[in-house]
């Protein structure tokens, strides 16, 4: 049996990560604003340390008696969150200062987050998913209204709070029915007692797990807070929002799903497929009429999550290891996504509205191309990334026989292609307004990067996504 | 009559219902949504409880225990992001939460 030291060291970064924030919890309440620069800093090799600690150093077992599990899935997850919440902590860093309000508040709030994320994908039973889910956000609905001044951010993190709390709530809810007439709290336990089959009660518990769940991965019927919040939060904001939390709800999903219940597949495919068939046609049809570029994003972030869910559907090994592989490609493009939108400015003013991207290929032909790029990439043109992550959803989900979905998510996937294409003649063909600025340089290295991932790295970094995503997919047990 | 599992799951469920159109219905006050959270949360610790006395399994109640303290933060948190709110706009109204539409 596992003694504590063992299970310390199998929880080795989210420790590492906690002791970090009260540290600087602490150096940031002595010397104010003036240590924002070494909170960032530190803040930032701690959460590459991590992620690299989260790599090659964590034991596999588990830990605390059975509450936290270590193995391929979580370490696949931790290094893309990790990684993702440094990016987020250099993007917040740059535009703080551009507002000359930099507070040290901000690379907290991100510790915070990335150490509930770790535990969500880590999660071994109820308690750990609820505590994870509720560390993450807590710190997600400050960083939403951390403009406090602004009414749109204010009104973001009210709506994202209450929907949020909603969420918890019925997430909370399913999981004591699960726990009452399944048990137990823990995954493995309950898989044994619903073997023969789950009972109207534990089914009853969940659906409102998997209601709950989904508000996080903001799948329609229940994204309404994902456009208002995408609109009102600070961009940066939303390019951290967009990646990690995203990818730590779908592993969770995987885990609650994949090692809580697989002998019941049968029985929650069919929430997941009417989720994600809803996700799919809200996220391509609403897309179609926005004007705002990020209520627009917003409702591609949904379509995304249906991509994702269809592929989670199949409930075998090829599906997890689409879920995850999707996941890791949709990540970069969305934080490219926003990272350029941050760069964008004309006048000191956002660029907010498609029709402010008039004419971006002769003001900024660097960021036309980038956005470009992104977008044929989300939209799924081959060999970009998107067209690579739909790839392997649908072909997971044909093999497990779903083809009739797998038809209706490519039918949503063309459909939302329209407001890409729209996106990208705008920039190209219409006439500009004037000019933009040259925008901040930490906003476009990371937009340059992630075109650069798009084109042409990714035909490398795939075959190690491919390579990695399998070894963590084995560890849900599943052929 | 004995009180047995049945009802307290069924006060817990008819609270739960309670809070969740507290939430949807109510058109006046984000205050009163805050209380309606609280409600929903409370009703699971109902559960909770129950379901651990019946089980003679400690775990609930450890359960309801991390729940509590969650909703503690989760309560200061949501009343300072309403404190945010009330200074840019000068009330609390739920219908003046709509800036953004679509």
């Amino acid at each position: 049996m596992n003694n504590i030291t063992d299970s310390l060291r199998m929880a080795h970064p989210e420790v590492i990560l906690s002791a970090v924030t009260i540290l600087l919890t602490a150096i940031g309440a002595f010397a104010g604003r003036k240590a924002s620069l070494v909170v960032s800093a530190l803040a930032v090799i701690s959460l590459i340390g991590v992620a690299v600690i989260a790599a090659i150093g964590v034991p596999v077992g588990i830990a605390f008696g059975g509450s936290f599990i270590s193995d391929a899935a979580a370490s696949y997850a931790k290094v893309g969150i990790y990684l993702m919440s440094a990016v987020a902590v250099i993007l917040g860093y740059g535009w703080l200062g551009r507002l000359s309000a930099r507070q040290f508040e901000y690379p907290l709030l991100i510790l915070l987050a990335a150490t509930g994320m770790g535990i969500m994908v880590s999660a071994g039973d109820l308690i750990s998913l609820y505590i994870g889910i509720e560390l993450q956000s807590l710190a997600l609905y400050v960083l939403a209204a951390f403009r406090r001044d602004d009414p749109k951010a204010s009104e973001a993190g009210l709506k994202y709070f209450v929907l949020g709390a909603l969420s918890s709530g019925l997430l909370l809810y399913g999981a004591s029915l699960i726990y009452g007439f399944a048990g137990s709290t823990h995954f493995d336990v309950i898989a044994a007692a619903v073997k023969a089959g789950t009972g109207t009660g534990v089914l009853f518990g969940l659906v409102f797990l998997i209601c709950g769940l989904a508000f996080k991965v903001s799948a329609a019927p229940f994204h309404m807070w994902t456009p208002d919040v995408y609109e009102g939060a600070p961009t940066p904001v939303v390019a951290f929002f967009t990646a990690a939390p995203k990818l730590a709800a779908m592993v969770l999903i995987l885990r609650v799903l994949y090692t809580g219940f697989p002998d019941n597949i049968e029985q929650w495919r069919q929430i997941i497929l009417l989720i994600a068939i809803v996700s799919v046609g809200v996220g391509a049809f609403a897309g179609l009429v926005q004007s705002n570029i990020k209520r627009l994003l917003a409702y591609s972030s949904i379509a995304n999550m249906g991509y994702v869910l269809i592929g989670l559907s199949a409930g075998n090994h090829e599906g997890a290891q689409a879920v995850l592989i999707f996941m890791s490609l949709y990540m970069i493009d969305a934080t490219g996504f926003f990272a350029a939108l941050t760069a964008l400015s004309r006048g000191g003013k956002p660029m907010e509205t498609i029709a402010d991207m008039a004419g971006l290929s002769r003001t900024n032909p660097a960021m036309a191309i980038t956005i470009t790029l992104l977008a044929f990439s989300a939209m799924g043109i081959p060999p970009l990334p998107g067209f690579w992550g739909k790839f392997y959803v649908f072909k997971a989900a044909i093999d497990a026989g779903q083809w009739p979905i797998a038809v209706a998510g490519l039918v949503g996937s063309v459909v939302a292609a329209f407001y890409y294409l729209r996106l990208v003649k705008v920039m190209w063909l219409d006439d500009s307004p004037g000019a933009v600025d040259k925008g901040p340089l930490d906003a476009r290295i990371v937009a340059f990067a992630s075109a650069l991932f798009a084109f042409p790295l990714v035909m490398i970094g795939l075959t190690w996504i491919e390579h990695y995503s399998g070894y963590a997919a084995d560890a849900f047990g599943l052929l | 009559m004995t009180i047995g599992l049945a009802h307290y799951l069924t006060v817990a469920a008819i609270l739960f219902t309670i809070g969740v159109f507290g939430i949807f219905v109510n058109r006046k006050n984000i205050i009163v949504i805050l209380m309606s959270i609280e409600l929903i949360l409370l009703a699971v610790n109902i559960n909770l409880v129950a379901f651990s006395a019946y089980l003679h399994d400690i775990t609930g109640q450890i359960f309801a225990m991390f729940v509590l303290t969650v909703a503690a933060a989760e309560a200061a948190v949501g009343l300072a992001i309403l404190v945010t709110f009330f200074r840019n706009r000068g009330d609390i109204e739920v219908d003046d939460a709509s800036v953004m539409k679509g």
